[in-house]
């Protein structure tokens, strides 16, 4: 029994472990730099498949939700789809306009791909494992999350043309107004873990009483946090119902219409490492990061888990963009601050109020009619006051 | 209450998803080159040349007209005249297309050529797999290229090229009977000059 | 004088530099971010942690996005036709170097500046909180106050074009 215990650690270290035997073969002065540089390809590698991957998912996934095989001629499957993609890209002729701006409009793809990038140095994957351990890893987290606003203007801007510069205008208001659901919505896990290290927050979750976990979404604040969350990270990774950004039918393909081959790729690849980063977050957050969801399945390599729990969410974005259609600018934006804003801060009260009530079911109670009556009322607020007139703009008076 | 919709939605978009592994009626797709959908006798796409008889330059019913040319709304059609005169499929002497190319990048399938030829010489075709490697070359269709026989039209637009038929065999049938009642009556004046004056036969009969 | 924080210092200054000489007033103010970013960095070198990171997410997510839509919706994309130094760039240089000049000596003649850095204490959360909440409490508040003060008359402008139309 033992050894089998012994066996599962391994396993679970096993990524580590390699990692400090191949260091051990280094001289001791460049160990912490090759240390770096082996962590930082591993977690490209990793992630850039998982993106391959991902594609291919999404099209077969939306595919079969429209009834239709998805790509199937590549490779079996179409597995091999991800990797024709790639080399096409990278044989098309790399477009830049005329009157662009060209080292702005060359960065902006850069600083994107790289600042999605450093979002993984906070996130757990697994026991052990992970870049840095920030005591402000979460803070981390939503400072890079805001240098992508940053490159998304770079690349409307740049472009000197009405549809990237609509298009980035239309992400960064997004952006923003989601940014703060996005932030309020974590703050509840940070005050009850009382720490802004991501390492810490998983392991106050690792923990099992019986056979269930410790996840804070198995809690009435917890829950309304993750799925405020996961909204407001849809409208942050600019996924559907929220992608009017690159709304096709209106803008093209909205701020980085003007880009063509690999650097069209390369803001693929940003977005969706940048949802991947997001997903990872709220699966620190409030789904316990690499932690296994029953005590008597922890002998199963919590990496495993990890990527299980991310693909269980990236599926479910699959989904839901199959099925919603693209949200108006004003309903965004009224959803953003008249729904999610009031619903995270009401989470946050409810929060403090489980903090300090004693535990028992009377909490459990309490705080569930705080999140489910005002979420409840606040959406009916919303649906009543839907009114059909003749919209009439502020400018065309 | 807020997520009703959702959640029918994504239940929708659930029961397609797995159904569309366990029912093959779901599955709307054809699989291309393995397996075409029929098309229907109205389908149409590019243009093409209708010749009569076995010899596509013989029998081409194209006289160079250039009615099409100047019509065409995207002017993909470039016709250049012949200056010779070469007998058609009548036997008639007519002028013929020396150069007649379609650049079917541009072509936009609208069947103006069609309706205005007067001659049933250009038809629309329904071949649809006309990819290819050279983007310039390969789509600029020449003379020999666009020349299909008629009894190709036959075969893909039945009902239509049974009309032109008749139309054209009662056109033939009527101008044969016009050049006969002509000849005769040209013969009948000339038996009618000979009576008068004995004059030498002038010119060649039409 | 780390190797690490020449690079940081050198870009941070690069930077700042770029945001006064480039021409184009976008350029300037994405130059601008880039200083922000390298002080947000020595920060982090130091091992302030809370406040390198709140240093990127106010001032490269916030406040460079506002100032270059202000730029953006208020200034032509051509650049401007005025010289880079103005005519008294004699005085602003004498009044920088002075500013310059007065810090140093203010970083020069403290103490921690000869013996020595103390030891960085681990900070946590709650005691940023604590901070926050009993010793800087009335920092706080007024930033708070000065804060809605700044929302409430933003939607205020917002709303005078409805009245108008009505």
């Amino acid at each position: 029994m033992t050894h089998l215990a012994q066996l599962a650690q391994e396993l679970d270290q096993i990524f580590v472990l390699a990692a400090h035997w191949l260091l051990s073969y280094l001289p001791a002065a460049l160990q912490p730099l090759c240390s770096a540089i082996l962590s930082v390809a591993a977690i490209i590698i990793v992630f850039a498949t998982l993106f391959a991957l991902t594609t291919w998912l999404e099209r077969k996934g939306l595919g079969r939700m429209q009834n239709r095989y998805g790509p199937n001629r590549v490779g079996p499957f179409g597995m091999l789809q991800p990797i024709a993609d790639g080399v096409k890209s990278l044989t098309k002729e790399d477009i830049v306009p005329i009157t662009a701006d060209h080292a702005v409009h060359f960065l902006a793809p850069v600083l994107l791909v790289t600042a999605s990038f450093m979002d993984y140095a906070v996130l757990p994957i697994g026991r052990n494992m992970v870049l840095v351990n920030l005591n402000a890893g979460v803070l981390f987290f939503f400072a890079i999350g805001s240098m992508m606003e940053l490159a998304v203007f770079m690349a409307g801007w740049s472009s000197r043309s009405k549809y990237t510069l609509l298009g980035a205008m239309r992400a960064i208001a997004q952006m923003i107004s989601y940014e703060v659901p996005l932030v309020l919505a974590s703050i509840v896990v940070i005050m009850q873990a009382g720490s802004l290290s991501t390492v810490s927050i998983v392991n106050m979750q690792a923990t099992y009483s019986g056979i269930w976990p410790h996840w804070f979404v198995f809690t009435p604040w917890g829950f309304a946090g993750f799925v405020l969350f996961m909204v407001a990270a849809t409208a942050e990774s600019n996924r559907s119902p929220f992608d009017l950004p690159e709304g096709e039918s209106e803008i093209i393909a909205g701020y980085y219409t003007e880009y063509s081959g690999f650097k069209f790729a390369l803001f693929f690849l940003g977005e969706y490492i940048g949802m991947f980063a997001t997903s990872g977050m709220a699966i620190t957050l409030f789904l316990g990061g690499w932690s296994a969801p029953f005590s008597f399945l922890t002998w199963v390599p919590s990496y495993v888990w990890f990527f299980a729990k991310l693909l269980a969410i990236i599926s479910v974005f699959i989904w839901i963009r199959g099925t919603l259609p693209r949200l108006r600018m004003d309903q965004l934006m009224n959803l953003a601050w008249e729904f999610m804003l009031p619903m995270t801060l009401l989470n946050l009260l409810t929060a403090g109020i489980w903090h300090f009530m004693p535990a028992g079911s009377s909490r459990w109670l309490v705080c569930s009619t705080m999140v489910v009556v005002p979420c409840i009322l606040l959406s009916r607020g919303l649906k009543h006051r839907k009114k059909f007139q003749v919209r009439t703009y502020h400018y065309s008076e | 209450m807020v997520g009703e919709g959702i959640l029918k939605g994504m239940a929708e978009t659930a029961r397609n998803f797995f159904g569309s592994f366990v029912s093959k009626d779901r599955l709307t797709t054809v699989q291309y080159p393995e397996e075409r959908e029929l098309q229907i006798e109205a389908a149409r796409d590019f243009p093409f040349l209708v010749y009569d008889g076995a010899d596509w330059q013989q029998g081409m019913r194209c006289v160079a007209c250039q009615i099409c040319e100047k019509e065409c709304p995207p002017k993909c059609i470039f016709i250049e005249k012949s200056k010779d005169k070469k007998p058609d499929a009548n036997g008639k002497p007519q002028f013929y297309p020396a150069v007649f190319n379609i650049d079917i990048s541009v072509c936009m399938s609208c069947q103006i050529c069609v309706e205005v030829c007067p001659f049933d010489a250009i038809k629309m075709n329904v071949d649809y797999n006309l990819s290819t490697d050279d983007r310039f070359a390969g789509l600029l269709l020449n003379k020999q290229r666009l020349s299909k026989s008629n009894d190709y039209y036959r075969k893909i637009h039945p009902t239509e090229a049974t009309a032109v038929d008749a139309r054209l065999a009662e056109e033939r049938a009527r101008q044969k009977a016009k050049a006969k009642s002509a000849a005769e009556a040209k013969a009948a004046a000339e038996a009618r000059l000979t009576t008068t004056a004995v004059q030498p036969a002038s010119g060649e009969p039409r | 004088m780390t190797a690490s924080f020449m690079i940081l210092a050198l870009l941070t200054v690069a930077g700042m530099a770029a945001a006064m000489g480039l021409r184009n007033a976008v350029h300037c103010v994405l130059a601008l971010t880039v200083g922000f970013a390298g002080v947000a960095a020595l920060y982090l070198q130091l091992g302030a942690q809370f406040v390198g990171l709140t240093q990127i997410m106010v001032y490269v997510g916030a406040v460079a996005i506002l100032a270059v839509f202000a730029i953006m919706m208020t200034h032509s994309p051509e650049p401007v036709k005025q010289p880079a130094f103005s005519s008294q760039w004699f005085v602003g240089g004498i009044v920088a170097a002075s500013v310059f000049a007065v810090l140093a000596w203010a970083i020069h003649s403290n103490a921690a500046f000869t013996q020595g850095l103390p030891p960085q204490p681990e900070v946590t959360v709650h005691q940023i909180g604590d901070a926050l909440m009993h010793h800087f409490v009335l920092q706080l508040e007024i930033m708070g106050l000065l804060l809605t003060a700044a929302l409430i008359g933003a939607v205020v402008i917002a709303m005078g074009h409805e009245e108008e139309m009505k």
